[in-house]
């Protein structure tokens, strides 16, 4: 797995060069839409013009910042308005403004619901269960993560069998949902499942799963698709988040991050890329942004890689390469075509260990650049030369 | 003794004409590996350094006793390949490939689960028992057998473990590579029993990375272990931050930091290493205590 995808899945942080595929709510809704869950009526709008158009169709609304972000109520984010006038007044204050950091360019106006409970229902990939879950809760709503365990329903359908609707059923009676509703919610639940199939969806989910008026509706979606299935996938509408740099990091199959620090990082996988980012802090270093070359690295994307990281004007490049299925030749070789096509204004300090690593090393050698075998000695020198010293 | 893989298992390799394919088979086959056979669907008849390649596993499997198979294959055509080898009949299937969609993941594992059949990865180096099997993309160079078991989620990592254990003189045992993605064959804890039972191993080398539980389940495992068990995680660095959605929250629980991960490993018994480089020196001191 990527580094940047670790951070992201595991502390949240977004950083950049994530290239997780998520979906703006309204997305979202009109995935679920697609398979069979109700949603409120409404429709994103970028313009005031569009806004007052679709308030006026539908009476009193809610208008919902569209960024990828959660608590966006508490942001100030979502707003709500009983005539047209209204909601243009919230749309103008919402449009072109930041939530939780992030600009709002569209705002999703819908049909106010009148909530009379709140749940939680969400499809996704359990690593550690190796299968797809099921979450449900009769607790959903802004706090479900300090939901306590007792009021949370987990299941993992088999994924060769789907989400038989005797199994939706069960969690339906888990939650202890009215009789009258058992069927609807188990519905719901099999097309929530479905998109998250069909889709090749890491997440979908539903919070709050809204029972308004003797209805089940989703207030509110956050899809995830797997970024590896895009290939299959090419249909979904996704936010690119990524900046140039990162579009370009990402073409080469390189995972980019930018941190703000004064060494530029290069190593090939993500664990690897970890530990130097540890061991450069243990030694008093600060990384300037780092690059995940990955496997299997060729000349040209080295190459590539190395313009990159001088693009952040580092005061010293580490690379760390481990070679497995990534050869150290290789690595050597691009090097030194970069080294020549242009010179390098910070001092170099490679590591290169692993396969192929005597050719590897020679070559760097052979062009006069010094190479070490001890990754605790090459940080500790990088450590130095970008502290000035 | 070693686990899951030695000196008498038969290996498949599967998109062995690939230039990734060909040139781990060069360097599997001088490590000693037993490559029998190759697979590449249109290339039947043709040979690698003498090794037979056929269209099918199938055909292969006719021709040849295989215990074991490895693909090279691309990410998208990886599910329909894991799949063909477990039909097969083939009980242990090594994933190299990246980048396959975890839905297809998702579908290697519990097809493997049905039918008995261990997945190594995907998305890993693969699996070394020193001195007797290698299959994967390791440089022949980092192991030399002995009494250190390790299972590792992270490749470069282990290869700095590993080479630097060998450096010290100290060797391995069998060495595994879970893989790096989200879903993957085998756990920590599947491998740690491998290893306690393990006549050759002494000790035990886990390393890890922040994120998932996999640590923290194989605390509650090492408990009970009557074998040494030193750890890496890494990650330290990571800033906290926050996350879209809940599932992942509800899912962990709290669970999946590294200072959870470490404080859980040390509560079970584990010498953990600050930095990698710092392990092979916490192995030789357990060996020595554990003599």
């Amino acid at each position: 797995m990527p580094v940047e995808k670790i951070f992201h899945r595991y502390y949240g942080l977004r950083l950049r060069g994530d290239e997780q595929v998520k979906l703006f709510e309204y997305m979202g809704k009109e995935l679920l839409a697609g398979y069979g869950v109700p949603v409120p009526r409404g429709r994103a709008a970028g313009e005031l013009r569009e806004v007052a158009e679709i308030a006026g169709k539908i009476g009193p609304v809610v208008i919902k910042s569209q960024v990828l972000s959660g608590k966006r109520g508490k942001a100030g984010g979502i707003k709500f308005a009983s005539t047209p006038g209204d909601a243009v007044r919230a749309a103008d204050e919402l449009l072109g403004s930041r939530i939780n950091g992030l600009p709002v360019e569209k705002v999703l106006v819908e049909q106010k619901l009148n909530i009379e409970r709140e749940y939680y229902l969400a499809v996704a990939v359990d690593g550690a269960a190796k299968k797809p879950v099921v979450i449900a809760s009769s607790r959903g709503g802004m706090d479900i993560e300090e939901v306590p365990d007792q009021y949370i329903v987990k299941v993992h359908p088999d994924i060769e069998q789907g989400l038989p609707f005797d199994l939706a059923l069960d969690i339906c009676k888990k939650l202890e949902i009215e009789e009258r509703y058992q069927n609807e919610m188990a519905g719901i639940m099999g097309n929530v499942y479905q998109v998250f199939r069909a889709k090749d969806a890491e997440l979908v989910e539903i919070n709050p799963l809204v029972f308004s008026e003797g209805i089940i509706i989703a207030a509110d979606a956050k899809v995830v698709i797997d970024d590896e299935a895009l290939f299959r996938q090419q249909e979904i509408p996704y936010v690119d988040e990524r900046t140039p740099v990162e579009k370009q990091a990402y073409e080469l199959g390189l995972s980019y991050v930018e941190l703000d620090g004064n060494i530029a990082i290069m190593a090939n996988g993500a664990g690897i890329t970890m530990a130097t980012l540890d061991t450069i802090q243990h030694y008093g270093g600060s990384p300037a942004n780092f690059l995940d070359a990955g496997g299997g690295t060729g000349m040209e994307a080295t190459a590539r890689a190395l313009e990159i990281l001088l693009a952040a004007n580092p005061r010293a490049i580490f690379i760390n390469i481990f070679g497995g299925i990534t050869r150290c030749d290789d690595v050597a070789n691009a090097f030194v075509k970069v080294k020549e096509s242009k010179p390098i204004p910070v001092p170099v300090v490679i590591r290169l260990v692993g396969t192929n690593q005597a050719e590897g090393q020679k070559i760097l050698r052979d062009n006069g650049i010094g190479v070490y075998e001890s990754m605790e000695e090459a940080v500790v020198k990088v450590v130095e030369l970008a502290s000035g010293n | 003794m070693a686990i899951i893989v030695n000196e008498h298992t038969n290996v498949l390799v599967q998109g062995i004409t690939g230039n990734q394919g060909t040139f781990h088979t060069r360097q599997m086959v001088a490590y000693g590996t037993n490559i029998v056979a190759g697979v590449s669907p249109g290339k039947g008849g043709k040979e690698v350094d003498g090794i037979p390649v056929y269209d099918s596993v199938r055909s292969a499997v006719d021709h040849h006793r295989i215990d074991a198979s490895v693909l090279f294959v691309p990410a998208r055509l990886a599910k329909g390949a894991a799949v063909e080898a477990m039909e097969a009949g083939i009980k242990v299937v090594v994933v190299i490939t990246e980048h396959i969609p975890v839905h297809d993941e998702m579908e290697i594992v519990s097809f493997a689960r049905n039918r008995g059949v261990t997945i190594i990865g995907p998305n890993t180096f693969g699996i070394v028992s020193a001195g007797k099997c290698k299959i994967g993309v390791p440089s022949n160079s980092f192991f030399m057998p002995g009494p250190v078991g390790i299972v590792s989620r992270s490749g470069t990592l282990t290869y700095e473990v590993t080479a630097s254990l060998t450096a010290l003189g100290i060797g391995q045992s069998t060495v595994v590579g879970l893989g790096g993605d989200r879903v993957v064959g085998l756990s920590f804890v599947d491998v740690l029993k491998m290893l306690e039972k393990d006549a050759q191993t002494r000790a035990v080398v886990l390393i890890g990375e922040i994120g998932g539980n996999a640590e923290e389940e194989a605390a509650k495992f090492i408990r009970a272990m009557t074998k040494p068990v030193v750890a890496y995680i890494a990650g330290k660095s990571a800033p906290p931050g926050k996350r879209m959605g809940h599932a992942g929250a509800i899912i962990e629980r709290g669970k999946g930091t590294f200072q959870g991960k470490v404080a859980t490993l040390q509560a079970a018994g584990v010498a953990v290493a600050e930095l990698p480089m710092d392990v092979s020196r916490l192995v030789s001191e357990s060996l020595r205590e554990a003599m």
